[in-house]
């Protein structure tokens, strides 16, 4: 079981920020953290890695203290047993992936351990080539095999398949996952993507301006946003356009361009430019498979 | 007759200046880096100072201080039976803290060039920062390195000031290239001159481009 209890001042570019935090989370859980940019997510994985101070606080892990502001305790980042994955993967440049992962694994006779690491990330074809000559997702397995190698009790991910495309990030996804079961780690992940935060994780934290604002299983924290019976989309107006007795408003949601019909009455108030929701009831909506996964 | 006495000498300056001065440079350099103290700015004004300082200038106050007449000159006469003043081993001190910034400046400068994630990556794998500095950040500086060693190496060849007023131009002791020609050239001796001459030419030029060719090609693997 994990227990902490942070607070920190963050500096950001619209004043102070106290990010104040408590929860616990048990051992094989898959955590995601969610929240808007600057919510104080990454600030919250690299307090829990060590490599800032708290103000104040406690983290627990198990029955062993890592940080603890009463006795005035911080284990540093080093005798934590934490694998941390870095968004831009911060691979070591001078070493193969090999290396790169020998570097992490504490004991240097444990090959078997090794292997099974390069086998599940699917690393072995190109294990004595250089980090710069891998595409970002081979970048990000590596980097996942040497966060894991050291077969940490907490796996901290900051957004690591954020930078990917679709394919890549599903396929990464379940190694993640595969990894999280197999090794047995209790997994704290950030991520925005809702299908993401579905599929992987057994508890959900939204962060908002450094305070937790729900926490619990993603259908339940997510349902009363985004599970209705209704369809609902947020866009940008574009353009509206006036055609006899009702108006034309063009809506940009994501990158598609949307028109709807609004009475004169109801478009009286709407201008290019406003953020605008649009909901349609749907009573029997079609799902259409459009690709095997 | 040519003597060659005076280039060796001057290599033998100059390597053991270069390598006194990597081992110094190296953790001072990450000292700096890594830390913002109060007095970073003067620290770092009195390691640069030699770049804009006439040579005479700290050659004139490095002879006051290694004279056995002023301290700290008479204390390392006195109990340590060593007089830095005219010799070798004062050519080498001097060169030190002449050379210093040019082997300090670009070491720092690449290990400022790092991206701390680097640095807090090895951290969360276990490694203290001795290992970290060992085996990620020096073998991703090697051009600085490379660049520090190369120029501390030539402009310790190509001192002349300093080491005019803290030698003194003793033949086989302190006279040491760059001496030689000032010498050979006073008595109209051309000819050895330009052998002298030529030769540093020669060396500088291919260390130089040694260095250029090496640089290119680890900017070009991308392993810096």
């Amino acid at each position: 079981m994990i227990q902490l209890s942070l607070y920190k001042t963050l500096k950001t570019s619209d004043g102070d920020l106290p990010l104040d935090i408590n929860f616990q989370i048990n051992e094989g859980d898959f955590i995601i953290l969610e929240g808007h940019s600057g919510a104080g997510k990454s600030t919250l994985l690299r307090l829990i890695a060590g490599l800032i101070k708290p103000e104040r606080g406690f983290i627990k892990v198990n029955d062993n203290e890592w940080y603890n502001s009463l006795n005035n305790f911080f284990l540093p980042p080093q005798k934590r047993k934490i694998g941390f994955v870095f968004q831009d993967y911060s691979l070591f440049p001078n070493m193969t992936v090999l290396q790169n992962i020998e570097f992490a694994l504490k004991n240097k006779k444990d090959t078997a351990h090794l292997k099974e690491i390069i086998d599940i990330m699917e690393l072995e074809m190109f294990k004595n080539r250089y980090p710069e000559t891998l595409s970002g997702g081979q970048r990000q397995r590596v980097a996942l095999a040497r966060a894991i190698v050291r077969r940490p009790s907490i796996l901290l991910l900051d957004e690591p398949l954020s930078a990917l495309d679709s394919g890549m990030r599903l396929k990464l996804q379940d190694f993640l996952l595969i990894a999280h079961r197999n090794l047995n780690l209790t997994t704290i992940m950030v991520s925005h993507d809702i299908s993401e935060i579905f599929k992987m994780s057994n508890k959900v934290i939204r962060l908002s301006k450094g305070k937790i604002i729900s926490e619990g299983a993603a259908s339940n924290v997510f349902t009363q946003y985004y599970i209705s019976g209704k369809f609902q989309f947020t866009g940008d107006i574009l353009h509206i356009e006036n055609s006899d007795v009702v108006n034309i408003v063009s809506v940009l949601i994501g990158n598609n361009i949307v028109k709807v019909i609004a009475t004169l009455q109801e478009s009286e108030s709407l201008q290019p430019g406003d953020k605008v929701v649009i909901v349609s009831k749907a009573f029997n909506p079609l799902i259409i498979k459009l690709q095997k996964n | 007759m040519l003597d060659f006495h005076p280039l060796i000498l001057s290599l033998e300056l100059a390597l053991i200046t270069t390598c006194i001065l990597f081992f110094i440079s190296v953790p001072l350099a990450y000292f700096i880096s890594e830390n913002n103290f109060k007095l970073k700015p003067f620290v770092s004004a009195i390691i640069s100072m030699p770049l804009v300082l006439p040579p005479t200038v700290l050659g004139f106050y490095l002879l006051i201080a290694f004279s056995p007449n002023h301290f700290p000159g008479n204390v390392l006469d006195k109990y340590f039976d060593l007089r830095l003043i005219f010799s070798f081993d004062g050519l080498v001190l001097a060169s030190v803290i002449y050379s210093l910034p040019f082997m300090i400046n670009p070491i720092q400068a690449g290990f400022e060039s790092l991206p701390s994630l680097l640095k807090e990556a090895s951290y969360t794998l276990g490694k203290s920062k001795f290992q970290t500095l060992i085996k990620i950040l020096l073998p991703n500086i090697k051009s600085s390195l490379l660049t520090g060693i190369v120029l501390s190496f030539a402009h310790t060849i190509g001192e002349f000031g300093i080491v005019l007023m803290i030698g003194g131009n003793i033949p086989g002791k302190t006279r040491v290239a760059s001496l030689a020609i000032y010498d050979q050239v006073e008595s109209l001796n051309y000819h050895n001159a330009n052998f002298y001459a030529m030769i540093l030419f020669i060396v500088t030029f291919l260390i130089l481009l040694a260095v250029y060719i090496l640089n290119g090609k680890y900017l070009k693997s991308g392993r810096i």
